[in-house]
């Protein structure tokens, strides 16, 4: 339910990402206005961040973590359900926006005051119940997802013989708890502040607008680890299972998670280096954010350790995991790039900004999903999925992909700002590229959702195993899982 | 992990899509009375809106805990799932303690860096030139822009009604404990006693918060429209209110539920989460009464 919510989602998000580029092929305005140009880049990215890749991650720690730890569903599988609901309930308000008189948010995703407090249209407002319901239902989900891990284990899988998966989501879950009230919080000061006259985010009242991008990052930073642990820990399963390995250094993974998890509370305002904040606090958000890159370093280099030597086979899954390393790891070093203070006074706020967070969050946390997709779907169907057809999906999104982002990496540096319908002529060769390269990667994807009705049709039998590299409690049982599949305790030695 | 027995697995229950739509059409109808009402167009189809959601909530919270007490009466839990309750109530309250830390961090924020810096001193002061000759002070009875936001003339003293919240509030913890005690040791008569009493507490309290508000609005004019200080002082009291009243109901439930003879000297996590439930929002007290009237 989730993973086809989330992929509803993320075609809808998809089809808002053509608008944008189809604007961008060309200087000049020529497709829509700028208003409704900048509703698109609002609403693709709450939509693609709320709507498409966490439901997605969700709906994965839904199926896979009760299987991985031996349990028969969550532990309040009705709570669970309620969280569910309320995805769609969400969205339906938010995207009733688009409809109403002044038009959807247009303030970005990040919905800066005064912008959407002062400046904001009306329905802000329906915006700001839309964040309330969907924070509800992450905790719910989330609160879940730690009861299940913490009490639902199989009898004998102590904490530290998880797999990584669910550690991952553990950590995910715990972040989420912490920092989802806090966006509550923040915008039911902008709610207060538009309808009630209060006057956080205003400073002739004594507030700061700055006080919300501080709350917003508070939440916005651990946001984006929520978005790609889950896929750290779902790669850490297929690339030991093609290595036909066991995976490099399983302790230090899971301390490396914990890490980036605490570091992610420390460095909001490295979103904000050009907002004037006091020198000292920009040095330590810098140190803080490239301290980061040791835990992330200590994942790569394992995935390279467990691959080193493997006998390594390129199935769609491996194929999307090991592209998957490649590309995150540019993204962050592109993070890099920008987390240094001063050089980030220069790249602020332009394309290279938004190459950055395409590339962690495109081939990280996308093709991460993609890959769990590929991965685990003989288990969830039973059917074995076309393998042709995915290794073209693959190549196309790849190559897609890099056409559509690479380029922003220039555009950024030569100093294209972000968020604009319209650029200078020096700007038209690497937008159109990048324009042509995101068409690319976005008809691939109807590629993937008919791979995956053919293979939950039909198809070639799955044993209870079919990767034969794969570990886990997952695979000991047939394909496809039984209904409440655990009734009673399996036992891990 | 050692008494595993086989897992509880539910019925299949409407509840939550009940849940779901009540609270969309809620929220959707009080969104509409804001929207609404600013640009003064009709509020009446908003409000019935909001009315009918809030009534698919009433009625979806009594059927969905009625359903979950009537399954834990009848044995059906096993002390795993007392297990996943227990969990899921102390994350649950933990991330409540975020969403109030949002708020503090919120007064901090304008009390350490904002004010001073539009008083001009500090590392920003140069925001000072906005609006020259203002005096940062806190409790702030000057804002910059006093023609959008009127200052309040008085702020409310910690030594006086909030003293006398703070009293209650303590006293209405340990009458919780003592009730706890008794429900472990069995004697019913005096669970009765003492969780009244800690509803009574609970409800003065609330009575001389309203009453302290009345005061603010009327005599002082420290409002929600009158600067930073106003919008922290209302937000983190109204807010911690509110956890108040739902705290006082949850309470009474519990109340219901002993009288009917409801919980053992063993099993009682209902009562239980209420308990901590309270503890929490009087900690949230003690640190309101330190930061936001005191210092």
């Amino acid at each position: 339910m989730y993973l086809m919510f989330s992929f509803a989602m993320f075609l809808l998000g998809g089809t808002m990402a053509m608008v944008i580029r189809a604007e961008l092929f060309q200087p000049g305005l020529q497709i829509v206005e700028p208003e409704f140009f900048n509703q698109m880049t609002t609403m693709h990215g709450l939509i693609m961040v709320f709507g498409a890749v966490m439901p997605a991650f969700v709906g994965l720690a839904n199926w896979m973590i009760p299987l991985m730890v031996g349990a028969p569903d969550m532990a309040l599988p009705r709570m669970n359900n309620w969280s569910f609901w309320l995805l769609p309930c969400a969205f339906l308000i938010l995207i009733s926006t688009l409809f109403m008189e002044g038009g959807a948010p247009n303030f970005g995703w990040t919905f800066y005051a005064p912008l959407s407090t002062t400046y904001g249209p009306p329905s802000t407002t329906f915006f700001i119940f839309a964040v309330h319901i969907m924070g509800i239902s992450s905790i719910m989900g989330a609160i879940n997802v730690i009861a299940t891990i913490l009490n639902m284990r199989a009898p004998g899988m102590t904490l530290m013989k998880m797999p990584l998966f669910v550690w991952t989501w553990l950590i995910t879950a715990f972040l989420l708890i912490a920092v989802m009230p806090v966006l509550a919080g923040v915008v039911t000061m902008m709610l207060m502040d538009i309808n009630f006259g209060t006057s956080f985010f205003d400073a002739s009242g004594g507030g700061d607008p700055v006080l919300f991008q501080h709350l917003f990052w508070f939440f916005g930073h651990p946001e984006v680890y929520i978005m790609i642990l889950p896929a750290f820990g779902a790669v850490s399963h297929i690339i030991p299972a093609f290595s036909r390995k066991p995976l490099f250094g399983y302790a230090s993974m899971v301390y490396a998670v914990g890490a980036i998890a605490l570091l992610s509370f420390l460095v909001w305002a490295h979103h904000m280096f050009t907002v004037g904040i006091p020198i000292a606090g920009q040095l330590f958000f810098m140190y803080a954010t490239l301290l980061i890159a040791v835990p992330t370093g200590v994942k790569v280099f394992n995935w390279v350790a467990t691959m080193f030597r493997g006998s390594l086979t390129f199935e769609a899954p491996m194929l999307f995991a090991v592209a998957f390393v490649i590309l995150f790891t540019i993204g962050g070093f592109s993070g890099l790039m920008l987390a240094i203070a001063p050089a980030d006074f220069q790249y602020h706020d332009t394309y290279f900004v938004v190459a950055h967070f395409h590339y962690v969050l495109v081939p990280g946390a996308i093709f991460g999903i993609f890959a769990s997709a590929y991965f685990w779907l003989p288990k969830w169907t039973g059917h074995m999925y076309d393998e042709t057809l995915a290794k073209t999906h693959f190549w196309l999104s790849f190559v897609g992909m890099n056409l559509a982002f690479f380029p922003m990496h220039f555009l950024g540096l030569a100093g294209m700002p972000r968020r604009i319908p319209d650029y200078a002529l020096q700007f038209a060769d690497f937008n159109m590229v990048s324009s042509i390269g995101a068409f690319m990667f976005g008809a691939t994807q109807l590629l993937f959702l008919f791979i995956v009705v053919k293979c939950a049709r039909g198809g070639e039998k799955a044993s209870a195993k079919p990767w034969d590299g794969a570990e886990g409690l997952e695979w000991t049982v047939p394909s496809p899982a039984p209904y409440h599949t655990f009734s009673t305790p399996p036992e891990v030695k | 992990m050692a008494d595993n027995q086989t897992y509880y697995v539910p019925e299949q229950s409407k509840w939550p899509i009940v849940a779901t739509v009540g609270l969309g059409v809620m929220l959707y109808g009080l969104a509409a009375i804001m929207v609404n009402g600013k640009q003064g167009v009709e509020t009446t189809g908003s409000w019935i809106t909001f009315w009918i959601g809030s009534a698919i909530m009433v009625y979806m919270l009594f059927g969905w805990f009625g359903t979950v007490i009537k399954e834990s009466r009848s044995g059906l839990y096993s002390p795993q799932m007392d297990r996943s309750f227990r969990w899921g109530m102390s994350w649950f309250i933990f991330s409540e303690v975020m969403f109030f830390a949002a708020f503090f961090g919120a007064l901090f924020y304008a009390r350490v860096f904002a004010i001073p810096w539009l008083g001009g001193e500090g590392d920003k002061g140069s925001t000072n030139m906005l609006w020259e000759g203002f005096q940062a002070t806190w409790p702030l009875i000057n804002t910059p822009d006093p023609e959008a936001y009127p200052a309040p003339e008085g702020i409310i003293g910690p030594w006086g009604l909030p003293l006398i919240n703070t009293i209650l509030l303590v006293t209405s913890s340990f009458t919780l404990t003592v009730a706890h005690h008794a429900l472990k040791e069995n004697h019913r008569n005096k669970v009765k006693i003492w969780l009244s009493t800690t509803i009574a507490l609970a409800l003065i309290f609330v009575f001389v918060q309203g009453y302290e508000y009345a005061h603010a609005y009327q005599d002082l004019n420290l409002t929600l429209q009158s600067g930073i200080y106003g919008s922290t002082f209302f937000m983190l009291t109204g807010f911690h209110g509110l956890h108040v009243i739902l705290g006082s109901l949850m309470l009474i439930i519990m109340l219901v539920r002993i009288l009917k003879g409801h919980f053992t000297a063993d099993y009682h996590f209902g009562f239980e989460a209420a308990a901590w439930y309270w503890h929490f929002v009087d900690v949230v007290w003690l640190g309101l009464f330190v930061f936001v009237y005191i210092i």
